[in-house]
């Protein structure tokens, strides 16, 4: 069974929209793509199409958000990201204003438009600024219990969605703000994977174990706060650790798990991601297949890591 | 709303204490811009004394009515209109820019009482005010906002863009206010990146706009624009004031040397006698 993420947002700004009267959307003309426009349609009074114009669209969230409304920002992210860096840097994060910033057709899941719709260096971006909270959802379920965590936080939160249709995992809860969550129990090595890499670090697990490598899976969507106390348990168990992100391994979520382990506990490490490169058109799953984010380059770099131990 | 029982004449010496307060600071720091605090004095003045609906004792009254200096480096004049107006403590200018203060480089809302938005990076105010303003009329047409700029935030591509949106959204209680002095940091705005005809271009995207510019530096004239702002009844609105960069000190004037440069103490002993004599005119009329 799969579903959009982006379905479901459309869907939970409406549902949390009829709760919270506060609560205003803004897209940049791509309301369609988003789903946002669901919110633009059952409440039109506070919905705010600001045209192609991202950077004047988060400077309006941040006024809102001084009047005390709750404004979510909505456009594809890399155009949040990198047109509006400005704007989020020295407006919302610096005053640590509560916009929630919902970065859509994230990583290369845009994947027919190419390298100017890919965003690969978002999370980089984002994980930099001060007072940001950084989310990557992995499923379609995590959107709305996400929303609503965001919702409660008194400060910017980004939130990372991919495009396309994902598996849904049946996780036992939804990506919870500061905390990991360990998807399967193993002794061997730690995958850490956020976002759409999830099912795919699952997949390899299951690979692995006909290897008799026992893959412990961690759902770090969770990228800022990372959850140093879970991270740092299962490597002591491991011994390594393997990122997977739909992200360049510069300055993503295998980054923030570095810097934690070079501090309390280093361990080998890999990373899979893309790998210092702009990326190029084509079908989603063979897009991701070339830069090394599947299932098998996961397998076969998790082996390549145990045997470093 | 608190208001203060001031004369035009007594709002135009306040303003220029004002000058000779920021002119002290900078030239005891050694660092601050002079030229754009110099040219928004009297606005500043009259907005805060006259014109704005605001509570000093409850700076976060929820009804209050919104300025952003969008202009961020002219930080200093609009400390010295807080602190005058009882926002801050007296004495507080003197710690600008220092290390712990509360009164940052360029304005930061969550240490400053009385700033409503961080500014410093150019082009970013009107936008804010835009989404400020949306909520006002959101919540029954409570409060204005007023967003100031120079030049530079028109340089900006942002700016034009929450133009073009304003005019779309049509939000009545914004207002856009210039400081058009026809100066920046690296020349005049005719060298670097002309504006003209500024007042057709707020036309062309929808604004209400006025069929003269007002004396930035002559409260009768502030005062009028203000019975023009009144009388607009949707949509935004622009006053553009023609202002004097650095105005009060003659070598000052009209100089983009003076946009940030540091007052030395012998510039500060030429200035400070002429800020005082313009001063002394205004308080003996």
């Amino acid at each position: 069974m799969e579903k959009a993420m982006r379905d479901a947002f459309g869907e939970a700004l409406v549902s949390i929209g009829k709760e919270n009267d506060r609560l205003v959307v803004l897209d940049a003309d791509v309301s369609s793509s988003t789903r946002s426009g669901k919110f633009g349609q059952a409440f039109p009074e506070r919905f705010f199409n600001t045209g192609v114009a991202e950077a004047n669209m988060a400077d309006m969230a941040a006024g809102m958000a001084t009047c005390g409304y709750r404004p979510v920002i909505s456009a594809f992210a890399i155009f949040l990201a990198l047109k509006s860096t400005d704007q989020i840097r020295n407006v919302i994060c610096y005053n640590n204003l509560p916009v929630i910033i919902a970065g859509g057709y994230a990583g290369l899941s845009d994947s027919f438009d190419g390298a100017s719709h890919q965003s690969i260096t978002d999370l980089a971006i984002m994980r930099s600024f001060p007072n940001l909270t950084v989310l990557v959802l992995s499923e379609a379920d995590d959107v709305e219990p996400v929303l609503r965590q965001a919702l409660e936080i008194d400060g910017p939160v980004y939130i990372r969605m991919c495009r396309n249709s994902s598996p849904v995992l049946n996780k036992k809860e939804p990506l919870t703000i500061g905390k990991a969550q360990v998807l399967r129990s193993g002794s061997h090595i730690t995958i850490g994977a956020c976002g759409i890499t999830v099912p795919m670090a699952l997949a390899a697990a299951e690979e692995l174990e006909g290897e008799g490598v026992e893959a412990e899976v961690l759902d770090l969507g969770s990228i800022k706060p990372l959850d140093r106390e879970t991270l740092l348990e299962s490597v002591s168990k491991t011994g390594c650790f393997l990122s997977v992100e739909e992200h360049s391994v510069l300055g993503g979520l295998g980054s923030a798990v570095a810097e934690v382990l070079v501090k309390s506990r280093p361990v080998p490490m890999d990373f899979v991601g893309v790998d210092d490169c702009f990326t190029e058109s084509g079908p989603y799953d063979p897009l991701m297949e070339k830069y090394g984010i599947d299932s098998k380059s996961i397998s076969r770099k998790a082996l390549g890591l145990t045997a470093r131990k | 709303m608190q208001t203060l029982k001031l004369s035009n004449k007594e709002l135009q010496a306040q303003a220029q204490r004002f000058r000779i307060d920021v002119l002290k600071t900078l030239h005891d720091k050694g660092t601050g811009h002079w030229g754009g605090s110099a040219s928004i004095a009297d606005l500043l003045t009259y907005l805060y004394y006259r014109r704005m609906n605001i509570r000093v004792d409850e700076p976060q009254w929820e009804d209050r009515d919104r300025l952003i200096l969008s202009k961020g480096h002219a930080s200093p004049m609009l400390y010295a209109v807080l602190e005058g107006r009882g926002f801050l403590e007296k004495g507080t200018l003197s710690s600008f820019r220092d290390l712990n203060s509360s009164l940052q480089g360029h304005p930061c809302m969550n240490k400053t009482p009385g700033v409503e938005m961080s500014t410093g990076a150019l082009g970013h105010g009107l936008s804010v005010g835009l989404g400020m303003s949306l909520i006002s009329r959101m919540k029954g047409n409570s409060f204005y906002t007023y967003v100031i700029v120079g030049e530079g935030c028109l340089n900006e591509g942002q700016s034009w863009e929450a133009i073009m949106a304003a005019g779309k959204f049509a939000p009545e209680k914004l207002v856009l206010l210039i400081d058009y002095n026809k100066v920046q940091l690296d020349g005049t705005a005719n060298e670097i990146m002309p504006l003209d005809p500024l007042a057709d271009k707020f036309r062309a995207f929808n604004w209400n706009v006025s069929d003269r510019t007002f004396d930035g530096h002559d409260m009768e004239s502030i005062e009028e624009s203000f019975r023009w702002l009144d009388e607009q009844t949707d949509g935004p609105s622009v006053i553009i004031y023609d202002t004097v960069k650095g105005k009060g000190v003659s070598f000052m004037e009209n100089s983009n040397a003076w946009h940030g440069a540091p007052v030395g103490d012998d510039h500060f002993e030429k200035a400070l006698p002429e800020l005082t004599e313009q001063l002394a005119k205004w308080e003996d009329d």
